[in-house]
C-alpha cells in the first residue's frame, strides 16, 4: 500500500494547481487585469467585463468537476476510496 | 383576472406544495432534523444547496445592485460563486469524512476544547443573524409589494410565515422543500429574463443576449448602448470601474471565503452519503447556482436600460422627452405606495427627470432642478422588472412567488444552523448533556423563534440593501469560521489556544470595523464615523474587511500555536484520519 503522506502530497498539488486557475480567472482577469483585457472584444462584451460577470463562473464549475474526478482517481490509486 | 388575485393564487399554490412536501417528509429524529439522515443524492443535494444558498439577496437584490453599479457589482457574482471552489477543495470532503452534525462540533473536537466550541457558536450565531437580517429586508420588500402595504407591515407578515414554515420540518423537510423551491425560483428568474432578452436583442438566451446587438436595427451592442445612455444622463458608465481596485479585490475575497465558511452551507455537505459525493455535490450546487448567477448580469443591465428608457423617452434636453408623471405606468405608482420608490417634482413641470451627478451643470440650463427620482430602492428592481418590461401578469405573479421561495429557503436553512448551534452544541454539548432527543428538538424550535424575532426587529432598520447586509454576514463568517476549519484540516500543529485566539481576533476585528461605520448592533446613529470611502481605513469598505479579518485570524492562530504546546497525539491521528476518505461513517450511523 502506498503511503498516506504521498496521497496527501498529491492532493495538495492538485488543490494548488486548481486554486491558481481559480485566482487567475477571477482576481486576475476579472479585477487586476480588467482594463487591458477590456480592449479585446467578445461580441458585445469587453473581455475583462465578460470574465468578471460570466466567464469566471463557468470556469469555477468546470474546475470543481475536474478536481472531483481527479481526486476520485487518486483515491482508487492509493486504495483509500470508500466501499 | 387582476394582478393581485393572480399573485395570491400563484404564491398560494407554491406554498401548498412546500407544506405538502414538508409534511410528507417530516423529521422524526435529531439525525433527520439536522442532517436529513445523511441519505441525500448529490445532485439533489446540489439543488437543495442552490436554493439554500440563493437567498433574497441573490434573487431580489443582486440584479438591482448590478443594474446600478454595473461592472463594480461583479464582486457579488464572482464572490458568491468562487467560494464553492474553496468549499469543494478545502472543506466539504473532510468535514463529511469527520461525519458530525454541526460546525462548532467539529471545531470543539479538533481543538479539544469546549471554549473553542463556544467561540465557534458565537461566530456562527453572529454571522447567521446578520445574514437573516438581510433575508428579512428582502422578504419585507416582497411582501410589501405583494400585499400592497408599507414595508414594516410586509416585514411582519414575512416573519410570521417564516416562523410557521421553518419550525415545521427540520433538515429533512427543508431539503426536499428546497428542491421544490429551487425549481420555482429558477423558473421565476429565467422566464422574465428570456422574455426581456428576446424583446431587446432578439436572442432568447440572456447570457448571449447581453453580448448581442439591440434589435432596434441600428446594430449597436446592448452594453455599448447602455454605456451611452448612462453617460448622456450623467451617470457613470456601466461597464467601467468606479470603486477602488483594492476594495473590489478584498470584497471578492471576503465573499468567497465567507461562502466557504457559512455554517448553513457547510451543513448541507454533511447530508450526502459519501466523501466523493461531497466533492461532486459542491460542483452540482454551483451548476444550479450558476444558472441564476450568469442570468443576473443580463437582468441587471436590461432592467437599467428599460428603467432609463421609460423615464427618458427621447433625447436629453429635448422638449417632451421626459415622462409626464400623470402618464407614469402602474408599476411606478404601485412601488410608490410601498415607499421604496419616491418621486418629487422639484421643478414643478409635471415631468420626471432622472439623471446623475455628471449632468448637474447642463441640467440647470434646461430648467431641471435636481434628480427627481429621490429614492429608487435597488431591492425593487427584480420584482419590478417584468412590470417595467410590460410582461404579462402571470410572469409578475411568478416572480413574486420566486422571490418568496428564495427568501424562505435560505431563512429556513440559516435558522436551522442557528437552532442546531444552540440546542445541539450549547445545550446538549456543553450545558445540559442529559436532555433527551425530544427536549433537544423543542429547544431548537424555541431558538428558531427567538432568532426570527431578533432578525425581524433589526431588519426594520437594515444597515443597507439586502445584498449588502448579507455581504457583512459573509465578512463575519470569512474572518472567524473559515480559517479555523481550514487550519483544523490542513495544519496539524495548530492547537486549541491558537484556534481560539485566531477566531476571536478575526471576529472581533471585523465586527468592530463593521459597527464602527454601520452603528453598534446596526442601531442607526450610533456609528463612530460616516460610512464612506474617505473615512474607511485604506479605502476598505466594511463589507470587504472580512478578508483582512481572516488574514489576522490565520496569522494569530499560527503564531500562538508555534509558541505553545503541540496538540495531543490522538488529535493528530484524528486529522490524519479525516484526510483520507476510507472508513467514512456509514449513511445511517447516527
Amino acid at each position: 500500500m502506498k503511503s498516506a503522506s504521498e496521497y496527501w502530497r498529491r492532493n495538495l498539488r492538485l488543490v494548488i494547481i486548481s486554486l491558481i486557475v481559480w485566482f487567475v480567472v477571477s482576481f486576475g482577469f476579472g479585477i487586476l487585469l480588467v482594463d487591458p483585457l477590456n480592449s479585446i472584444r467578445l461580441g458585445g462584451y469587453k473581455l475583462g467585463f465578460w470574465f468578471a460577470q460570466q466567464g469566471s463562473i463557468y470556469i469555477f464549475v468546470g474546475l470543481i468537476f475536474v478536481y472531483a474526478r481527479n481526486m476520485n482517481k487518486l483515491d482508487r490509486e492509493f486504495d483509500v476510496h470508500e466501499d | 383576472m387582476d394582478l393581485k388575485t393572480l399573485t395570491f393564487l400563484v404564491v398560494g399554490a407554491t406554498f401548498a406544495l412546500y407544506i405538502w412536501i414538508a409534511i410528507k417528509s417530516r423529521a422524526s429524529s435529531t439525525s433527520e432534523f439536522y442532517v436529513a439522515g445523511k441519505g441525500v443524492h448529490p445532485v439533489l443535494n446540489g439543488m437543495a444547496t442552490g436554493a439554500d444558498w440563493m437567498s433574497a439577496a441573490s434573487f431580489i437584490s443582486m440584479a438591482g445592485l448590478i443594474a446600478f453599479k454595473g461592472y463594480d457589482a461583479s464582486v457579488y457574482l464572482m464572490g458568491w460563486t468562487g467560494g464553492y471552489v474553496l468549499l469543494a477543495m478545502l472543506l466539504a470532503p473532510y468535514l463529511r469524512k469527520y461525519g458530525k452534525f454541526t460546525v462548532p462540533e467539529f471545531i470543539g473536537d479538533r481543538f479539544y476544547s469546549n471554549t473553542a466550541r463556544m467561540v465557534a457558536i458565537l461566530c456562527l450565531i453572529t454571522a447567521s443573524i446578520t445574514y437573516v437580517i438581510g433575508q428579512m429586508k428582502g422578504i419585507g420588500v416582497a411582501f410589501s409589494r405583494f400585499l400592497e402595504v408599507d414595508f414594516a407591515t410586509g416585514l411582519v407578515a414575512g416573519m410570521v410565515i417564516v416562523f410557521i414554515y421553518a419550525v415545521f420540518g427540520g433538515m429533512k423537510g427543508i431539503t426536499y422543500t428546497q428542491i421544490a423551491q429551487y425549481c420555482v425560483l429558477i423558473f421565476a428568474y429565467t422566464v422574465p429574463a428570456v422574455f426581456i432578452s428576446l424583446h431587446l436583442t432578439g436572442n432568447p438566451i440572456p447570457q448571449i443576449g447581453l453580448g448581442s446587438t439591440m434589435s432596434d436595427g441600428n446594430g449597436v451592442y446592448l452594453l455599448d448602448k447602455l454605456d451611452l445612455i448612462c453617460n448622456d444622463l450623467g451617470f457613470a458608465k456601466y461597464t467601467t470601474q468606479k470603486g477602488s481596485t483594492l476594495d473590489m479585490f478584498l470584497m471578492t475575497m471576503s465573499l468567497m471565503i465567507g461562502t466557504a465558511g457559512l455554517p448553513h452551507v457547510i451543513t448541507r455537505f454533511f447530508t450526502v452519503p459519501k466523501v466523493r459525493d461531497a466533492r461532486s455535490s459542491a460542483g452540482w450546487a454551483l451548476v444550479f447556482i450558476a444558472i441564476l448567477y450568469t442570468t443576473a448580469p443580463a437582468v441587471g443591465a436590461m432592467a437599467r436600460l428599460n428603467l432609463m428608457k421609460t423615464i427618458q423617452t427621447g433625447e436629453v434636453g429635448a422638449p417632451n422627452s421626459n415622462l409626464a408623471y400623470t402618464e407614469a405606468p402602474s408599476w411606478f405608482k404601485n412601488w410608490e405606495n410601498t415607499g421604496l420608490l419616491k418621486f418629487e417634482d422639484k421643478n414643478n413641470d409635471g415631468r420626471i427627470q432622472y439623471y446623475g451627478p455628471g449632468l448637474d451643470d447642463k441640467a440647470a440650463s434646461m430648467g431641471w432642478q435636481g434628480n427627481e427620482m429621490v429614492k429608487v430602492d435597488r431591492d425593487i428592481m427584480v420584482l419590478a422588472n417584468p412590470e417595467i418590461a410590460g410582461l404579462p401578469n402571470w410572469v409578475i405573479a411568478l416572480v413574486a412567488a420566486g422571490g418568496i421561495a428564495a427568501a424562505l429557503s435560505t431563512a429556513a436553512g440559516l435558522l436551522l444552523a442557528i437552532a442546531a448551534a444552540i440546542s445541539h452544541d450549547l445545550l446538549k454539548g456543553i450545558f445540559m448533556p442529559d436532555i433527551d432527543e425530544k427536549q433537544e428538538l423543542l429547544a431548537s424550535r424555541i431558538a428558531m423563534g427567538g432568532a426570527i424575532i431578533v432578525a425581524g426587529l433589526l431588519g426594520l432598520h437594515p444597515p443597507g440593501f439586502a445584498a449588502q447586509v448579507v455581504a457583512l454576514a459573509f465578512g463575519l463568517a470569512a474572518s472567524s469560521i473559515f480559517p479555523a476549519l481550514m487550519l483544523g484540516i490542513f495544519a496539524k500543529h495548530v492547537n486549541n489556544k491558537g484556534a481560539i485566539c485566531g477566531m476571536l481576533t478575526g471576529l472581533g476585528s471585523t465586527l468592530i470595523y463593521i459597527f464602527w461605520f454601520k452603528g453598534w448592533l446596526f442601531i442607526p446613529g450610533t456609528n463612530m464615523a460616516p460610512d464612506n470611502a474617505a473615512n474607511w481605513w485604506l479605502g476598505i469598505s466594511p463589507g470587504s474587511f472580512g478578508a483582512v479579518g481572516a488574514l489576522l485570524n490565520f496569522a494569530v492562530a499560527l503564531t500562538v500555536s508555534k509558541f505553545t504546546a503541540n496538540p495531543p497525539e490522538h488529535i493528530q491521528h484524528l486529522v490524519e484520519d479525516i484526510r483520507v476518505p476510507k472508513g467514512v461513517a456509514a449513511a445511517s450511523d447516527h
